[in-house]
């Protein structure tokens, strides 16, 4: 395994973008579960879907296009999905949620058109839907790579702020702080990471490395801080382990990831329930 | 002379039709502990809002410190403690030190660092309210009274020049109603900090309060404690009695 790494170009490109992806999902994911927002980011990724079926329609139909990374038209309809998200939240003040079935089911539509024009499912589609870990070209990385960095440094200058917005919405606005931009900034780049997350495991799981995680990090943790690097070590945990079962049994990384995810999650609950008094004993 | 906090020229409001606020115009000068008075439906949420610069008024103006709420950029200067129920939901994953922390937010200012005694401040904002052995315990798994003497703390810890209060005592039991007033009224007193405190209950207007404004869709009464004191029945009957009648 860790000769066929340094050998194959295509293994490390998957196990490097799971490593980077592994962090920053979860990493954003905790203020995504805190914020209640788990359902925005699920309906983001189908959006994204729409960007990536209709790059693969483009570079079918024209060969001008033909070498196009379909990352980069997912990343557009995920950024647009979210900034359509906030508008229609604002216009349906009252019934914010139905922001997210009329994205999702809009990202869908839109996929299935593509994906019918483009006649029906390809393999290269498939692995968008479920991860891949042969498909992860040197460029995805690179994106990966970038979308990390915006991520960090964006998390590293807004913590406080988005603290303060995650914990009491109403209190962030009242004390005069700029929620509005901090909530769309924060949106735009929860469209990176789920564009960003989607190659390793694949679009329809997205979301699921975003909360499970989180999920299994708050059954422990007793402050916000340890809560973030419970979710990043149960989550690179998921990605490490779903990573090399996917490569040896040949299966679909994505499956694998969130199974293995529920998995910890499980364990996680069960421990707890056997050693109460060890495991967030000051909680 | 003492310098006015918060002044309310003549402001009303209306959501959609229906009038919530007519013409209410107050001040709170530095140093006074206002009680704002009113039944549900009186329209005290709305006024509220209208200070804080979450809603805009329909008509009439805000002016804070001086300076008219919009040009005003010292929010940090009004700590503001909401009501427990609604302020935050009680599993979030944060420690009394997280929360009281983030109080220094606005203070600080995007961009930059919290300050390097933070630990300090947080120690000597919680040594105020008396939660300081609280520290490291999950926010969630405090009682309702110790939550919102952490919220205080929060407030506390951006040296607020005037707490705006909303219902602050619902959902704490009885015992411990006294003990948090007792503890704005030291913070009142000892510390200075102008108190605005937005509440139902005429109970609370004990000794602690100095200033007492009734409020129900109109100002019926703004003047001092001892006056309040002496309104008649009547008057409080008309204040009070019809909006609980419809509400029946």
């Amino acid at each position: 395994m860790i000769e066929a790494i340094f050998q194959y170009e295509f293994l490390q490109n998957a196990f490097l973008s799971g490593m980077i992806i592994g962090v920053i999902a979860p990493l954003l994911g905790v203020f995504i579960v805190v914020r209640r927002l788990s359902l925005i980011a699920d309906a983001l990724s189908h959006v994204t879907l729409a960007g990536i079926a209709g790059s693969l329609y483009l570079s079918q139909t024209f060969s001008a296009l033909a070498l196009l990374n379909p990352i980069y038209l997912g990343i557009v309809a995920s950024v647009t999905g979210s900034l359509f998200i906030e508008r229609l939240r604002r216009v349906y003040k009252h019934y914010e949620e139905l922001a997210i079935p009329i994205i999702m089911s809009g990202g869908i539509g839109i996929s299935a058109i593509f994906i019918s024009l483009a006649q029906g499912f390809s393999a290269d589609l498939m692995s968008y839907l479920f991860g891949s870990v042969s498909a992860v070209a040197r460029s995805d990385l690179f994106v990966v790579i970038v979308i990390a960095i915006v991520v960090i440094v964006f998390l590293r200058i807004f913590y406080k702020e988005l603290f303060v917005l995650s914990f009491d919405e109403e209190y962030s606005r009242a004390s005069g702080l700029p929620s509005k931009a901090v909530h769309i900034a924060f949106m735009l780049v929860t469209a990176l990471v789920i564009a960003a997350s989607m190659r390793i495991v694949g679009i329809l799981l997205v979301s699921s490395l975003m909360t499970l995680p989180v999920a299994a990090a708050m059954r422990v943790a007793t402050s916000f801080k340890q809560t973030i690097i419970y979710a990043i070590i149960f989550g690179e945990m998921a990605v490490m382990i779903g990573l090399v079962s996917a490569f040896f049994l040949d299966l679909a990384p994505g499956g694998t990831i969130v199974v293995t995810a529920i998995l910890i999650l499980l364990l996680v609950i069960w421990l707890k329930k056997l050693l109460p008094q060890r495991l967030g004993a000051e909680a | 002379m003492k310098q006015t906090l918060l002044q309310l020229n003549d402001i009303s409001f209306a959501y959609e039709q229906r009038k919530a606020l007519d013409h209410i115009s107050l001040q709170v000068n530095e140093g006074d502990f206002l009680a704002l008075l009113g039944p549900n439906g009186s329209g005290k949420s709305t006024l509220l809002k209208i200070i804080l610069g979450l809603l805009k008024p329909t008509s009439g103006e805000v002016v804070l410190f001086d300076e008219p709420a919009k040009q005003f950029k010292h929010r940090e200067w009004i700590g503001y403690v909401s009501q427990k129920s609604n302020a935050f939901n009680s599993g979030f994953p944060a420690t009394v030190f997280e929360v009281v922390r983030s109080g220094l937010t606005k203070k600080v200012g995007l961009f930059k660092r919290l300050p390097k005694n933070v630990h300090t401040l947080v120690d000597e904002a919680l040594e105020a309210v008396g939660m300081l052995a609280f520290k490291s315990r999950s926010i969630g798994a405090l009682s309702g009274g110790q939550q919102q003497r952490v919220f205080i703390a929060r407030a506390l810890i951006s040296e607020p020049k005037m707490l705006v209060l909303d219902e602050p005592t619902v959902g704490i039991d009885h015992e411990n109603v006294q003990a948090f007033y007792d503890l704005l009224a030291h913070l009142n007193q000892q510390r200075g900090i102008t108190m605005l405190l937005v509440t139902h209950d005429v109970d609370v207007v004990s000794s602690h309060i100095t200033h007492v404004a009734c409020l129900n869709q109109t100002i019926h009464f703004h003047g001092y404690k001892n006056e309040f004191d002496e309104m008649s029945q009547e008057a409080r009957d008309v204040w009070y009695g019809h909006a609980v009648r419809k509400i029946h």
